[in-house]
């Protein structure tokens, strides 16, 4: 059903840390790996080899530089994969049923055998968050690893999304947004938590922690006076080499 | 947007079939018998296939049929059921015309309405978009239905009505094309608001995702350039109402009226091109396009 539930039980979502977050793009390898194999068609590629190379992908890292009004510019890595919308457009644009949005936990799901493949569900997701799978024509996007958070058969430390289990530098966290008691609330809380294009209106569950700011140093840099640029013109023995060597 | 040659047959060609037949559910022209026939045939080839040629871009058209259930909040739903009922309807009143001569005029009437109806449906899918600004204007619905009521017209042979509806046609085109021009740095989404990081400094893209090229860039991040588009709007303006407006100021010849439809279709199959085409969506300000 496409008609979007009034509230969920939970609001199970990840907040990404982009203070933390290296670009390494671990995150976006373990997903693949993950649900290729899972939930659902596999995430197929095309020409994976070839010269025009191109794939299905749930989780993709794009990198920005801000430059501020003075001083350097600052390099963020920006992970980005479905915001699990509470205000999911992507569901009630859906003709046949396929995208809905689940009561118990808020995870924003494709029936993959509903769906004709019309595609009106990413034009209306505006943060790129669905692709269309190229070989099985129908539409793919982040299962908050539904097939993992619940799975009695994984290790206990395992049942959490595989892109948090990768993240080396812990940039990701998975949990619940609607307790305001559960350790993502309370990191969103501290550090300011955001939203990505909230006038859009989707009011989306994951949530961004904007990046630190730099550290300045006032530091006396005592070498400066020893750096400066030597003598541009040679003179002495090298002049006379260097003019002699010029007019040969 | 991608400008998909399927989507632009169909909304092209299914806009002017159905404004054919609201103006036939009308009584406009009164006909009955062959003369029925021919008119509705026209009509029906028009509007199924244009629906026809909507399944082309579907990854599974087989399950078509699930596209009628989420009629409560999806537009594209909706579009598939009233236009089925369009169909249905005109359907018997058709029968009705060309086999017994009967006009029912009080079902002919809920066709007409149902025909306006599908189009509307057509144009709500677009303009319910708050990804794409160019689209989200109450603009979008009138234009398509002063498209489809005036190419019904000049198909209807409605000469008159045609003659008054061009005009207005265009009127709302330019206006469409007008507001659209803005529409995007007026909705305030930019990269610093897609990002959250522009209370820092200037956001610029530094490194896409991938090397290669993506579902998302493919149907997206299409843009045209500003002359081409230029071009094309008027050639779009041209073909679409002047030169059928011009055609109809002289007297009336089957040849004539017959060139006038086809220029007719040709300018709103160009502007229906830039409709895609020129549409920006939001999702491309993450690729640092727009
Ligand atoms: S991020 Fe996009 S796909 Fe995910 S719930 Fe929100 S609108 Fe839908
Ligand atoms: S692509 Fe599938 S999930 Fe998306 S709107 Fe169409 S039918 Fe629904
Ligand atoms: S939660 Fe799972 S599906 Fe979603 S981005 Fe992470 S690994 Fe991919």
């Amino acid at each position: 059903m496409t008609t979007l539930p009034e509230k969920t039980d939970r609001k199970l979502g990840l907040v990404i840390d982009l203070d933390t977050c290296v670009g390494c793009h671990a995150c976006v390898v373990s997903c693949k790996g993950w649900n290729t194999e899972n939930y659902g068609a596999p995430l197929s590629d095309q020409d994976p080899y070839g010269a025009d190379p191109s794939g299905t992908f749930l989780n993709r890292v794009h990198s920005y530089e801000v430059q501020p009004e003075e001083g350097a510019a600052q390099l963020i890595h920006f992970p980005k994969s479905c915001l699990h919308c509470e205000d999911a457009p992507c569901v009630t644009v859906c003709p046949t049923g396929a995208s809905y949005k689940r009561v118990e936990d808020g995870i924003v799901l494709v029936n993959e055998s509903a769906c004709i493949g019309c595609g009106l569900c990413a034009w209306a997701c505006p943060y790129g968050a669905r692709e269309m799978d190229a070989a099985e024509g129908v539409m793919k996007k982040c299962t908050l690893c539904v097939d993992r958070i619940y799975n009695v058969n994984l290790p206990e430390e395992d049942r959490v999304p595989a892109c948090v289990r990768t993240c080396p530098a812990g940039a990701r966290h998975f949990g619940d947004l609607g307790d305001p008691e559960s350790d993502v609330s309370k990191l969103v809380e501290e550090r300011g938590g955001m939203d990505l294009m909230p006038e859009q209106g989707t009011k989306p569950v994951n949530k961004y922690l904007p990046p630190r700011p730099k550290d300045e140093l006032d530091q006396v840099d005592v070498l400066a006076p020893y750096l400066q640029p030597v003598a541009e013109e040679p003179k002495g023995f090298i002049g006379w080499l260097d003019r002699t060597l010029e007019k040969l | 947007m991608h400008p998909a040659p399927s989507v632009i047959i169909f909304t092209t060609l299914s806009g002017l079939g159905f404004g054919l037949l609201a103006w036939l559910g009308l009584g406009f022209p009164e006909v009955t018998g062959w003369v029925a026939f021919t008119f509705f045939a026209i009509a029906y080839a028009l509007a199924v296939g244009g629906l026809v040629s909507s399944t082309f871009h579907l990854g599974h058209p087989e399950r078509a049929l699930l596209a009628f259930t989420q009629w409560r909040t999806s537009w594209l739903s909706r579009e598939g059921v009233v236009s089925v009922a369009t169909l249905l309807v005109m359907a018997v009143y058709g029968a009705g015309l060309v086999f017994w001569g009967e006009s029912w005029r009080l079902l002919g009437v809920i066709g007409a309405v149902l025909s306006l109806g599908t189009v509307f449906c057509t144009a709500m899918i677009y303009a319910q978009m708050d990804t794409v600004p160019r689209w989200k204007t109450p603009l979008t619905p009138l234009l398509y239905l002063m498209l489809s009521v005036a190419g019904g017209a000049l198909l209807a042979g409605q000469v008159k009505a045609a003659m008054l509806l061009l005009p207005l046609a265009a009127a709302a085109q330019v206006l469409w094309w007008m507001r659209g021009d803005g529409a995007f740095a007026q909705s305030g989404t930019t990269l610093a608001t897609a990002t959250g990081l522009g209370g820092t400094g200037k956001v610029r893209s530094f490194e896409h995702p991938h090397t290669g090229s993506n579902y998302l860039l493919r149907e997206f991040t299409f843009q045209v350039g500003r002359k081409h588009a230029t071009k094309l709007r008027s050639i779009a303006m041209l073909l679409g109402y002047v030169l059928p407006f011009s055609l109809l100021i002289m007297p009336f010849s089957h040849a004539l009226a017959l060139v006038a439809v086809l220029s007719h279709l040709a300018g709103v199959a160009a502007s229906r091109w830039l409709f895609f085409a020129e549409a920006e969506h939001v999702v491309g300000l993450y690729y640092g396009k727009r």
